[in-house]
């Protein structure tokens, strides 16, 4: 049995008239590719959110590593290894990548300098391994505006993994992007996720991307957990064909 | 990165060196230049805030805390060394900084720049309103202090007061440079481009800002200081909301991209209103009005952008 990452437990929040979560309770699992999927609305990415500390549940908990982490600030939450990915990227985007990674490593180091200059980080070789690992390092002295949809989604990854995470949370890591490049994004995406040691939960759309890539698949419905599973379990339920695939 | 910023500093050498020199030459030049320093300095730690995209309409609070530090000393205690003028002026502002900062940085853009307005405001109306200790509207007046226990005529005080303003200029802007580029000057500007992924990456947005926050309240400090010394005096004035108006002017005359916008900006701000004052009594700020609408036209990054749209015409050619 795998070692326990993150454990919520009867998670609940309500937004108005809305049930984003309504009693979730999942485990991930050391070492796993976690898939979420669902129809629009469902609630998945409230509970990427939640998991953050973007927002404060109104019901339940969570825990990472044993310790509880619900409503912790999400600079907290990312301090103890957590981090996130966004489906729109988040970069800053009048700094170059480079300097995007940098700032990324000063953050993780803590206390940062207010006199050594950015570029004199010793993590430097470190910054472009990274990029060189998720393919943008090409990019490395370009400003993020200049970067097209697909580039950034990887350097957004990248950030996440200059933390040196335990977990990473994404959030449609492929959406957005033209479907040829799809796989290979996925591609780079989960052999580098291996490659750091790092634990995902992905929220997915694409079911081929969720039958290819993920360990275990968790079916959001309305708030609530419908079915966790191995792919091909989940894939197969009539249930989740008709009211989530829609086929 | 560095051959981008080159050709500023180059012009701001040269700034410094006639800084150094001309007064040399044109003795009228002397205070000009030490004005021109000192609001500089104070110019620079709004640029400091503009890089997270904050602009404080209150700085004039640091300003006239550094001031009235120095008048403070002279009528209460006495006498006064120009070393310790600055130090006080500069620590006080400072610590003012972070009370101050403690509320304002949770707060952005306009409601930044409202509160550091209402923050600015009360110290005016204390510094107006207080009158027995700070004689009111009429202000303070700053005799003119040593430097480490030398004396000076009003003749030479008036170089020694460049010099100093000089010196200090001078490590302000290189302090300032090596700040902007230092993982804590980058995260400022983070604050402005994404606050939300800062906080992701695990760092208080608010403690980075807090820090831009002080170190200004700091430089804002030494100027006000300085100006007190070479005016000889410290009036409410100076810490009214016209005069934060006046350094955001400032600031956006010269350009916020570099830590030289703030003395290009100071300069051009003294040299139009100590000549056109000079010749055209009370139009001085019609034509200053007149600078700035040609800046946000045609030069919308400022002086120091002229500069740099120059250098990319001749290499790129168009």
């Amino acid at each position: 049995m795998a070692k326990v990452l993150l454990s919520a437990k009867g998670i609940k929040i309500r937004f108005g008239g809305v049930v984003a979560a309504d009693g979730i309770d999942l485990d991930v699992l050391q070492g796993e590719n976690l898939a979420i999927i669902g129809p629009n609305g469902a609630g998945k990415t409230t509970f990427l959110n939640i998991s953050t500390g973007y927002l404060r549940p109104q019901a339940g908990s969570i825990t990472f590593l044993g310790q509880e982490i619900t409503a912790q600030l999400p600079r907290t939450i990312t301090k103890l290894g957590i981090a996130r990915a966004f489906q729109i990227p988040q970069l800053f985007l009048d700094h170059t990548v480079m300097e995007n990674m940098l700032i990324a490593a000063a953050s993780r180091l803590g206390s940062p300098s207010g006199y050594t200059a950015l570029s004199a980080l010793p993590e430097l070789p470190e910054m472009e391994r990274l990029l060189d690992l998720v393919g943008v390092k090409l990019y490395a002295s370009r400003k993020a505006r200049e970067l097209p949809e697909g580039q950034r989604k990887l350097v957004d990854i990248a950030l996440a993994l200059a933390l040196k995470p335990r977990l990473l949370l994404m959030d449609e890591p492929t959406s957005g992007v033209a479907s040829a490049e799809k796989l290979e994004i996925m591609d780079i995406l989960t052999s580098a996720l291996a490659k750091e040691n790092v634990t995902s939960v992905f929220v997915e759309h694409d079911m081929d991307m969720v039958e290819r890539y993920a360990h275990r698949v968790a079916v959001w419905n309305v708030g609530k957990i419908q079915k966790v599973g191995t792919p091909a379990e989940v894939l197969a339920d009539p249930k989740v064909r008709e009211q989530v695939i829609g086929i | 990165m560095s051959g981008r910023i080159k050709p500023v500093t180059t012009i701001a050498l040269i700034f410094f060196l006639v800084s150094a020199v001309g007064p040399l030459l044109v003795s009228s030049w002397a205070t000009l230049f030490a004005l021109i320093l000192a609001k500089g300095i104070v110019v620079l730690g709004i640029i400091l805030l503009l890089q997270a995209g904050q602009v404080s309409f209150g700085h004039a609070m640091f300003f006239a805390t550094g001031a009235y530090t120095a008048a403070f000393w002279g009528k209460y205690v006495g006498g006064g060394d120009i070393v310790l003028f600055i130090a006080l002026g500069g620590i006080t502002s400072a610590v003012f900084g972070l009370i101050v900062g403690l509320f304002v940085v949770r707060y952005r853009e306009i409601f930044f720049g409202m509160l550091n307005l209402a923050f600015s405001m009360v110290l005016w109306s204390l510094l107006e309103k207080m009158f027995h200790y700070t004689n009111g509207a009429d202000g303070i007046r700053v005799p003119r202090p040593a430097l480490l226990g030398l004396s000076f005529t009003p003749e030479t005080f008036q170089y020694v007061i460049l010099y100093v303003s000089l010196l200090i200029a001078v490590v302000a802007f290189y302090g300032v440079q090596r700040y902007l580029d230092s993982p804590l000057g980058h995260m400022l500007r983070a604050i402005k481009s994404n606050e939300t992924r800062l906080e992701y990456l695990g760092t208080s947005a608010r403690r980075v800002l807090l820090i831009g926050y002080v170190i200004s309240a700091f430089l804002g400090g030494i100027g006000g200081t300085l100006v007190a010394i070479i005016q000889q005096i410290a009036t409410p004035e100076f810490g009214f909301w016209t005069k934060s108006g006046e350094f955001v002017f400032i600031a956006i005359l010269g350009g916020s991209a570099h830590a030289f916008g703030a003395f290009a900006g100071a300069a051009m701000f003294e040299c139009v209103r100590f000549y056109a004052a000079a010749h055209l009594a009370d139009t001085w700020q019609l034509i200053l009005g007149v600078v700035l609408i040609v800046i946000i036209l045609y030069a919308p990054n400022g002086l120091i952008a002229l500069r740099q749209r120059y250098g990319q015409a001749k290499q790129g050619g168009h």
